[in-house]
């Protein structure tokens, strides 16, 4: 009896592993396999050459994946930088003074994380449209920065558990508020901002939904929509749509490798709030 | 000196307002009217918006095929659990098999969606390994019939998100303190009992999070549906839908009244989840 239930709890979870990386598997054998190849040979027979990058070059130019990913560096890059910014001044003011209409703006940030973002995008279109935003880069970075209320919490509550006689002795040695905020606060707050740096960058780096509606010129494409590009002209040509595939997903794959347990740190931290 | 929080906390504030408050607003406001979204004059519609949207086949359809993913959340969180609850005891590879279910959470969506594309074509993966072990009669237009369409879109969906809820059980279950597992042991405890009285009271909470938000999760797709089918073989949902009635055939008004019955929905839910679930039990996630 004990072993019968061992085997069927390993079995299962080999199972389970292989309903996850068989879907993966196909198309990386896809993306290795020339145009010929993969007509003639089935899904899931091997490819001849494991070293046959041809379609990732084709894909990577054809799709113009280097600035794709340009794009999505430099958006990634002053979303979270601000993020980290705005965030951490919001989350000193609330966790560090006292004064009136606390509770009121508490309550705003509070409702707001229950908006879904993707159901407001119809009146949002509008005002970032009047902004004169809409076709450059700047509307995903507001978007970002500006529809992000669970990395104020995450902010806050870190913040909360800095002790307070930190601040007093620095007031005592006459550092001013700000001073503490940048020399004091900032530097122990890491942690928290390692969090929101790793599940809002996944998060960004994964965004389809705004680059799409906002970002329509295929100059600023960024590596979401880059790939979902293929879908109309490339139809024929899956070995190609599968590389582009999986040069999207690498750079998952490799962070994910290396910075797993902060991942799973950051993703309950965000998640559960 | 008196002002200073208000500098701290003007840049979150402000954006706060303008990417939020300010189109929830306008929101409610173009639902009441007709507007194609460039007219600098709007037509008052009363409540014609919100009877279309209960009315119109079209529009309450997608209430519909938000069943399908409602089901598959629940088939989600199910199987998160089972393997969050086998992997908090003694396996071997236990981190491995942790990182495999847990990754497809953390994969870009539309290479999912091509992943899956490819998976469902005719002749494409699944056809061959039905094949493969016998079963070649049973091959479909996974995507291309409507009556089975959604259910490839939901299995999609569950493939995406199991890891999300697995990992999130898993955490609850692991900050159980371990010497409440030994001393039931002493006390003869097997492992069902341990399920029942020690693992399943220890998160409930987190469980009925997850139910709360499959829920609205479940009205809230996008991207599968969009990506792999676009909306084709009664496969539209209810953001695909607004996305359509806003951007392609340009009914801003009609566009904001599903979106404020979307938002009416959560709002319910998230209160109804706070009524059942106060926020004091909080710790132990």
């Amino acid at each position: 009896m004990r072993t019968l239930a061992r085997s069927a709890k390993y079995a299962s979870l080999v199972i389970a592993s292989l309903v996850v990386l068989i879907p993966l598997v196909v198309v990386l054998f896809a993306a290795l396999k020339t145009h010929a190849e993969y007509n003639a040979t089935g899904p899931l027979t091997p490819p001849r050459n494991w070293l046959n990058f041809d379609n990732f070059a084709t894909a990577w130019t054809a799709g113009n994946m280097l600035r794709g990913f340009w794009n999505t560096t430099v958006i990634l890059v002053i979303s979270l930088s601000g993020t980290v910014a705005i965030g951490t001044l919001a989350a000193y003011a609330i966790s560090r003074f006292a004064f009136r209409l606390k509770r009121l703006v508490l309550g705003l940030f509070l409702v707001a994380a229950l908006v879904p973002g993707v159901t407001t995008q119809v009146a949002t279109f509008q005002i970032v449209k009047s902004m004169g935003l809409v076709n450059t880069q700047w509307s995903a970075i507001v978007l970002f920065l500006g529809t992000d209320i669970v990395s104020i919490y995450i902010f806050i509550q870190f913040m909360q558990s800095i002790p307070l006689s930190l601040d007093q002795a620095a007031m005592i040695d006459g550092a001013g508020r700000f001073t503490i905020y940048r020399r004091i606060i900032l530097p122990l707050m890491k942690p928290a901002i390692a969090t929101v740096v790793i599940i809002k960058g996944i998060a960004i780096y994964n965004e389809f939904y705004i680059p799409f509606l906002y970002m329509r010129s295929p100059d600023l494409n960024v590596i979401s929509t880059a790939l979902f590009r293929f879908k109309g002209p490339y139809g024929a040509q899956w070995e190609t749509i599968a590389a582009c595939t999986m040069i999207v997903l690498l750079p998952t794959v490799l962070i994910f490798l290396l910075l797993q347990r902060f991942i799973y740190n950051g993703i309950t931290a965000g998640a559960t709030k | 000196m008196r002002n200073r929080p208000w500098l701290y906390l003007a840049p979150a504030l402000i954006l706060l307002i303008t990417f939020t408050y300010v189109p929830v607003a306008n929101m409610l406001y173009y639902s009441f009217h007709t507007w194609d979204g460039l007219d600098v004059t709007m037509d008052p519609a009363g409540f014609g918006n919100y009877i279309r949207v209960f009315t119109d086949e079209q529009y309450w359809r997608v209430f519909l095929v938000s069943g399908y993913y409602l089901v598959a959340s629940f088939a989600q969180i199910a199987i998160a659990l089972y393997f969050a609850v086998v992997l908090s005891f003694n396996v071997r590879f236990k981190n491995l098999f942790k990182g495999i279910l847990f990754f497809p959470y953390l994969l870009n969506g539309v290479a999912v969606g091509f992943v899956f594309l490819y998976l469902f074509q005719p002749d494409g993966t699944l056809d061959t390994m039905l094949r493969a072990i016998g079963l070649g009669e049973h091959t479909q237009y996974w995507l291309g019939n409507p009556d089975i369409a959604n259910f490839s879109l939901a299995g999609t969906s569950v493939w995406r998100f199991t890891g999300l809820n697995f990992v999130l059980f898993l955490g609850a279950i692991q900050s159980i303190p371990g010497e409440i597992y030994e001393a039931a042991e002493i006390d003869g405890a097997n492992r069902w009992h341990q399920f029942r009285h020690i693992i399943a009271p220890g998160i409930r909470r987190i469980i009925s999070l997850s139910f709360i938000l499959a829920i609205s999760g479940s009205l809230a797709v996008f991207e599968i549906p969009f990506i792999m089918t676009g909306g084709a073989n009664g496969t539209r949902t209810f953001v695909v839908q607004a996305y359509q009635t806003a951007f392609q055939f340009r009914q801003i008004g009609l566009a904001s009244a599903m979106a404020v019955v979307l938002l009416l929905i959560v709002l319910v839910l998230t209160w109804v989840q706070r009524r059942i679930l106060p926020d004091d039990e909080v710790t132990l996630t």
